[in-house]
C-alpha cells in the first residue's frame, strides 16, 4: 500500500489545456474519488498516475518517490478500465495470471493468488471461460480480479461501471466498497456519477475544466460546497440555485448582504409548510418513500423534497419556507459566502414571511 | 409477380455462373483432350478423356534431371519466403505506422501508397538493372526480395487498418501489467490480429505464386524458372501445345485453390473486419 501525491500537475494537448495545475495527496489505504462532467480532465489526470500520458508540467510521487517519469510497468500500479480492457484471446484464469507472468512470479503462488482472487470475486467457475463467454457483471469481476492479484501499491479504476446497468451498478457498487475495506488498499476512482462518488469515496476530488473545485470528505461537499460548480454537481436532485434579488424579492429569503450575488437550498431544506411563502405545484415526482415536488414561487421554479404522505396535488397553492441554517450563499463570481458571515451582516434572516 | 422475380433472379445468376465457369470449363476440356490443338468446338466437354497431359508436364525433364520437380521446388521456395519476409516486416512496420507518432509517418505512408500506383513492368528495369549489380540475377533470393518489396506497401496498409481497429486499452492493459511494448505487440496486437494475418499472408503468397513477368524478365535458366514462367513454355512462336498448356495451367492453380478453400473463414472475416473498422 502506498501514499499519492500529485503536485502541481498539468496536461497540455498541443495548444488544447487538459489539467491546469492539480494538486492532491491520497492517503494510504484511502480511496479517493475523482469526480466531473465529462471532458474535465479527470480520466487524463488518472492516466497520468498510470504513466499512459507524460505530464507537461508537475510531478507525481508514490511513497516519498518520484515516479513522473518511471514507465508504466515500473509503477507498481493496476488499473481497471472503462471498457475493463480483458485479452479476448485469453481463457479469464490467462487473464488473472498475466500480469504475474510478466513479473516473473512463481507458478505455485500464480495458482495461489488465482485462487484467492476467483474465490473474493465470485470467480471460480468461471475461469476456464474466454471474455467473450461472459456477461458484463462478470467481465467487470474478471477486470477487478486482474487488479487484485497483482497486489498493487495503488489501484486506479476509470469509470469501470459506466457500462453496467442500473442494478447490477448497484450491486457492483457495494462489492467495490467490500474490496477495499478487505484490501485496505490505495484507491483512486473516476466517474461522472456523483452518486457513485458520494457513496464510495473517503473524500471526493471535483474537477471542472481542468481544475480542481474542491476536495473532501463527501458529507463536507454535500453540506458546504466551496463553489456553485460543486453545489449543483453534487445532489440529486440539482441544488436550487435562485438569483439574491428574486428570492428577497419574493420573500423566499429576507435581507441578504450585498455580497451574496445568488443563494442556494437543497430540496430537502425547502419545506412544505404554513406560514411560507405561496407557491404553486406544477409537477410531482413520485420516489417511493417521498416525492420531488416541482413548484413555482412567483416566476422562480424549485424543487423540494417531501415525505410521500404529504405530497400536494398539482396545480395546488402550498406555502414553503426555507430552513435558514441551511442556506448556501455565492458571491458574483460563484465562490461560497459563509452562512455565518453572511447572516451576521443580516440578522434578520430566516424562514420567508409573506 | 413474386415468383417471377425470382425467377429473374435465378435465371441471371445461372447465366452469371456460365458466363464465369465456361472458361475454365474450357481450360479443363483442352487439358483432359488427347490433341494439342485448340479446340473449336463450343462444347465444353471433351469428346475423349485422357491425363497424358498431366503425365507429360510432371514428368518434364532436361539434362540434368526432373525440371518440373525443380521448378515447383523455386515456386514453393519463393512464395513461402514471400509469405515470410513480407508478414513480418509488414506487420513491424503497420504496428509502429498505426501506434507511434513520429517524424516522417505521414511521408512514410504517402510513399507506400505512391508505390502502388505504378504497375510492376514500370519497375522491371531498374530492378533489373539493381539485381544485376546485386548479382542476384537468375537467383530465387533476388525474386524473393522483388516480391517482398512490391507485397509490403498493400500488406501494411491492411494490417495497419486493422491494427487500428484493435482497442489501445489493451495494449495498455499489458504496459500495467508488467510488459513492454513489444509485449503488448507480441503477445496482444499480434494474437488478435489472426484473421488480418492470413489475409496478409495469403496476399504474398498470391502475388509471388502467381507471378509472370518479372520471373520471365530476370530467370533466365529454365533451371531457375517459377511455374508460371515455365508454362509459357508451351506457347512457341510457331506452334502452341494448348494440352500440355491447360495442363500445367491447372496444376498451378490447385495449390492456390486448397489454400484459399483452408483458410476461407479467415479471409471473409478478415476482410469484413479490415473493410468495416479500418
Amino acid at each position: 500500500m502506498a501514499s499519492l501525491t500529485i503536485d502541481h500537475v498539468g496536461k497540455d494537448h498541443g495548444a488544447t489545456r487538459v489539467l491546469g495545475d492539480v494538486s492532491l495527496t491520497v492517503a494510504d489505504g484511502e480511496l479517493l474519488v475523482l469526480v466531473g462532467p465529462s471532458g474535465c480532465g479527470k480520466s487524463t489526470l488518472l492516466r497520468c498516475i498510470a504513466g499512459l500520458e507524460e505530464l507537461s508540467r508537475g510531478a507525481i510521487v508514490m511513497d516519498g518517490v518520484d515516479i513522473t517519469r518511471a514507465e508504466p510497468r515500473d509503477r507498481d500500479i493496476a488499473m481497471v478500465f472503462q471498457s475493463y480492457a480483458l485479452y479476448p484471446h485469453l481463457s479469464v484464469r490467462d487473464n488473472l495470471a498475466f500480469g504475474l507472468k510478466m513479473r516473473k512470479t512463481a507458478p505455485g503462488e500464480i495458482a495461489r493468488r488465482i485462487g484467492d482472487a476467483a474465490e473474493m470475486l465470485g470467480l471460480d467457475a468461471l475461469l476456464d471461460r474466454r471474455p467473450a463467454q461472459l456477461s458484463g457483471g462478470q467481465r467487470q469481476r474478471v477486470a477487478m480480479g486482474r487488479a487484485v492479484v497483482r497486489r498493487p501499491k495503488v489501484f486506479l479504476f476509470d469509470e469501470p461501471l459506466s457500462n453496467l446497468d442500473a442494478a447490477l451498478r448497484g450491486q457492483m457498487r457495494v462489492e467495490l466498497m467490500r474490496l477495499h475495506q478487505r484490501l485496505g488498499a490505495t484507491m483512486v476512482y473516476v466517474t461522472h456519477d456523483q452518486v457513485e462518488a458520494m457513496t464510495l469515496a473517503d473524500r471526493i476530488a471535483v474537477l471542472s475544466q481542468g481544475a480542481l473545485m474542491q476536495v473532501g470528505p463527501p458529507a463536507e461537499l454535500y453540506a458546504r460546497p466551496t463553489n456553485l460548480f460543486v453545489a449543483r454537481f453534487l445532489g440529486t436532485p440539482e441544488m436550487n440555485i435562485v438569483g439574491a434579488a428574486a428570492a428577497q424579492a419574493s420573500g423566499l429569503v429576507a435581507a441578504l448582504p450585498d455580497t451574496v450575488a445568488s443563494v442556494g437550498v437543497r430540496a430537502e431544506d425547502l419545506h412544505v409548510a404554513p406560514g411560507g411563502v405561496g407557491a404553486q405545484v406544477d409537477v410531482v415526482e413520485h420516489l417511493g418513500p417521498e416525492a420531488l415536488v416541482h413548484l413555482r414561487v412567483e416566476m422562480i421554479e424549485l424543487t423540494a423534497r417531501v415525505d410521500a404522505r404529504q405530497v400536494p396535488r398539482v396545480g395546488e397553492r402550498i406555502t414553503v419556507a426555507v430552513d435558514a441554517a441551511r442556506l448556501h450563499c455565492f458571491d458574483a463570481a460563484g465562490q461560497r459566502v459563509e452562512g455565518r458571515q453572511a447572516t451576521a451582516d443580516s440578522p434578520k434572516l430566516g424562514i420567508g414571511k409573506p | 409477380m413474386k415468383t417471377l422475380r425470382i425467377a429473374a433472379v435465378h435465371a441471371i445468376l445461372v447465366l452469371a455462373s456460365a458466363a464465369t465457369l465456361y472458361p475454365v470449363l474450357w481450360v479443363v476440356k483442352m487439358a483432359l483432350s488427347p490433341s494439342q490443338g485448340f479446340a473449336m468446338s463450343p462444347s465444353p466437354l471433351p469428346t475423349k478423356v485422357t491425363l497424358q497431359n498431366f503425365i507429360d508436364v510432371v514428368s518434364t525433364h532436361d539434362a540434368s534431371g526432373w525440371l518440373f520437380g525443380r521448378q515447383l521446388f523455386n515456386s514453393i521456395v519463393v512464395a513461402a519466403a514471400v509469405t515470410v519476409v513480407g508478414v513480418a516486416l509488414a506487420c513491424s512496420a503497420a504496428y509502429a505506422l498505426s501506434r507511434f507518432r513520429f517524424g516522417g509517418r505521414t511521408l512514410t505512408l504517402r510513399a507506400f501508397f505512391l508505390s502502388q500506383m505504378f504497375p510492376g513492368v514500370v519497375t522491371s528495369i531498374p530492378l533489373y538493372v539493381l539485381l544485376d549489380h546485386l548479382a542476384l540475377l537468375n537467383r530465387l533470393a533476388g525474386l524473393v526480395l522483388v516480391y517482398a518489396t512490391t507485397a509490403i506497401p498493400f500488406c501494411v496498409f491492411m494490417l495497419k487498418g486493422y491494427f487500428d481497429s484493435l482497442p489501445r486499452e489493451l495494449e495498455e492493459a499489458v504496459l500495467l501489467d508488467g510488459g513492454t511494448r513489444f509485449d503488448a505487440f507480441w503477445r496482444v496486437a499480434l494474437p488478435l490480429s489472426r484473421p488480418a494475418l492470413a489475409v496478409t499472408a495469403l496476399f504474398c503468397f498470391l502475388t509471388a505464386w502467381n507471378e509472370f513477368i518479372l520471373a520471365f524478365t530476370f530467370m533466365t535458366d529454365p533451371r531457375s524458372w517459377t511455374l508460371p514462367v515455365a508454362l509459357q513454355r508451351y506457347v512457341g512462336d510457331y506452334s502452341t501445345e494448348w494440352g500440355h498448356f491447360a495442363a500445367g495451367a491447372i496444376l498451378v492453380s490447385l495449390p492456390v485453390m486448397a489454400l484459399f478453400f483452408a483458410l476461407e473463414r479467415h479471409l471473409v472475416g478478415g476482410l469484413t473486419q479490415g473493410g468495416v473498422k479500418g
